[in-house]
């Protein structure tokens, strides 16, 4: 009986330690930015899923393409339809590990990201670079980075090619809570 | 001590089994159920098919401007420039009065005629929990002819020529390269050349276009009239075309025996014969802004 009890009792610790060792937000916010010779396009997501495992220093995030903002219907449309072909590729995700992640704190501290980017179908390892902080009920990450669009297949005709970047910029900001199930 | 080894035991397990399942996995059980991903977008590339208007709608505050040619018949032969000496032009503003709402002005050289149109998205198609198997937009418009009549003379009031068209546009986005719109039409004119001329015209719309890549589409429309204008001839108006889109442009190429690009005029009133070789080269190329 006593064993019984022991085994529960570990099953228990078990999953409430779990259930505080996992941040996630449903509302992480991504922008890119595009600037080219004719005009800058700028899209905002702000419905990005993202996921921080504490005790393993796991990262996941998912990013539904339908759901970039842009200033133009037309771009949006494009967007969907030319380039990131959302139909068919409908989420972008990341998977990675936050390297050094033990000594993350209070304190705003910048930590690298190494992981699998994957757009367009097309899966590339990554290294980013990430502020971290962490307090005892979130997990804050922010940061950015450049994406060459051509590593994902995703091509731009040489009629807009005035008008639309090879370098985007995408800026992150995820505000992760405990997360239970 | 055995408890304690085996409390470390189970706790490590159970830390192993736990760390299996994906992020990524729990990321895909937490997004939430969203409706506004679930709507077809992009049935067709542009408003219109090629001659009449598809269910796709200009967004909120977007303002288009089109300009469509049609040139004459090709079988007018080498005199003519197989047809490029002619040319019937129509202009036009459209602009997103909403993102379901368009409004439109037009004015054509073929007879001098102002047009103006309404066109609402009454359902939009979509997938998922809530499917809806068709895009249904409604569309009415009024034409008023400014030309006079050279022969005979008449003198006509400016209500006796006007004319209405009124549409449903039903469509449904098959795959992402195929999309058919059929389009029960309504046309009505005050005036008409011959008394045994009809002044209602009930009309059937069949279009459709087949993606070739992500930027050209090859597109065609029939609209098949069950009352005719004896005293024209009038024939149903058939059209072949090929847009081809680039950024803030939609270029339509277009083979049809209308010549001109108002409803009540190519579904009431058209005379080419395709296959006789009336064919008309045309294009309409729109900008929006």
């Amino acid at each position: 009986m006593k064993s019984i009890l022991t085994l529960l009792c570990c099953f228990f610790c078990v999953a409430i330690s779990h259930s505080q060792d996992r941040y996630l937000t449903k509302s992480g916010a991504i922008n890119f930015y595009s600037k080219a010779p004719m005009e800058d396009i700028t899209a905002d997501n702000n419905q990005v899923l993202s996921i921080v495992d504490a005790a393993t220093g796991k990262m996941a995030i998912s990013i539904l393409m339908k759901s970039f903002l842009f200033e133009k219907a037309l771009m949006q449309e494009h967007f969907n339809e030319n380039y990131v072909e959302s139909d068919k590729y409908p989420k972008a995700t990341f998977k990675g590990d936050i390297l050094n992640f033990d000594d993350i704190s209070e304190t705003k501290t910048k930590k690298q990201v190494k992981g699998i980017l994957t757009i367009h179908g097309v899966s590339n390892e990554i290294t980013i670079d990430a502020n971290f902080t962490k307090t005892d009920e979130a997990i804050l990450v922010d940061g950015n980075f450049i994406i060459e669009i051509d590593q994902y297949n995703i091509k731009i005709p040489a009629v807009v090619a005035k008008n639309i970047a090879k370098k985007i910029k995408v800026s992150f900001d995820f505000n992760h809570k405990p997360y239970k199930k | 001590m055995k408890k304690l080894r085996l409390a470390i035991f189970l706790f490590t397990i159970s830390t192993a089994i736990y760390s299996q399942d994906d992020l990524l996995d729990i990321l895909e059980d937490e997004t939430p159920e969203t409706t506004s991903e679930n709507i077809v977008t992009s049935t067709f590339k542009g408003t219109r098919i090629l001659n009449g208007h598809s269910v796709e709608n200009r967004k909120d505050k977007e303002l288009e401007f089109i300009i469509s040619h049609r040139f004459g018949a090709i079988n007018l032969g080498f005199d003519e420039l197989f047809g490029l000496d002619q040319s019937n032009i129509r202009m036009a503003l459209e602009y997103g009065l909403t993102d379901n709402l368009t409004i439109g002005l037009g004015r054509s050289s073929f007879e001098k005629t102002f047009d103006s149109f309404l066109k609402y998205s009454l359902f939009k198609q979509k997938k998922g929990a809530n499917s809806f198997p068709v895009a249904v937009s409604l569309f009415g418009s009024i034409a008023a002819k400014t030309q006079d009549e050279a022969f005979p003379v008449l003198e006509r009031s400016f209500s006796e020529n006007l004319s209405y068209v009124g549409q449903v546009l039903i469509a449904r986005k098959f795959s992402q390269s195929l999309s058919l719109q059929i389009t029960p039409t309504y046309i009505h004119r005050n005036t008409v050349r011959d008394i045994a001329d009809p002044h209602d015209i009930f009309a059937l719309g069949f279009g459709g276009r087949v993606k070739l890549s992500n930027r050209v589409s090859l597109n065609s429309e029939y609209y098949w009239a069950f009352d005719q204008s004896e005293s024209i001839n009038a024939r149903n108006s058939l059209a072949f075309g090929v847009d081809i889109e680039t950024g803030g442009h939609v270029f339509q190429l277009i083979l049809s025996n209308a010549i001109t690009m108002i409803e009540k005029s190519f579904i009431a009133e058209n005379t080419g014969d395709f296959f006789g070789g009336d064919i008309h080269f045309g294009f309409n190329i729109s900008r929006t802004f």
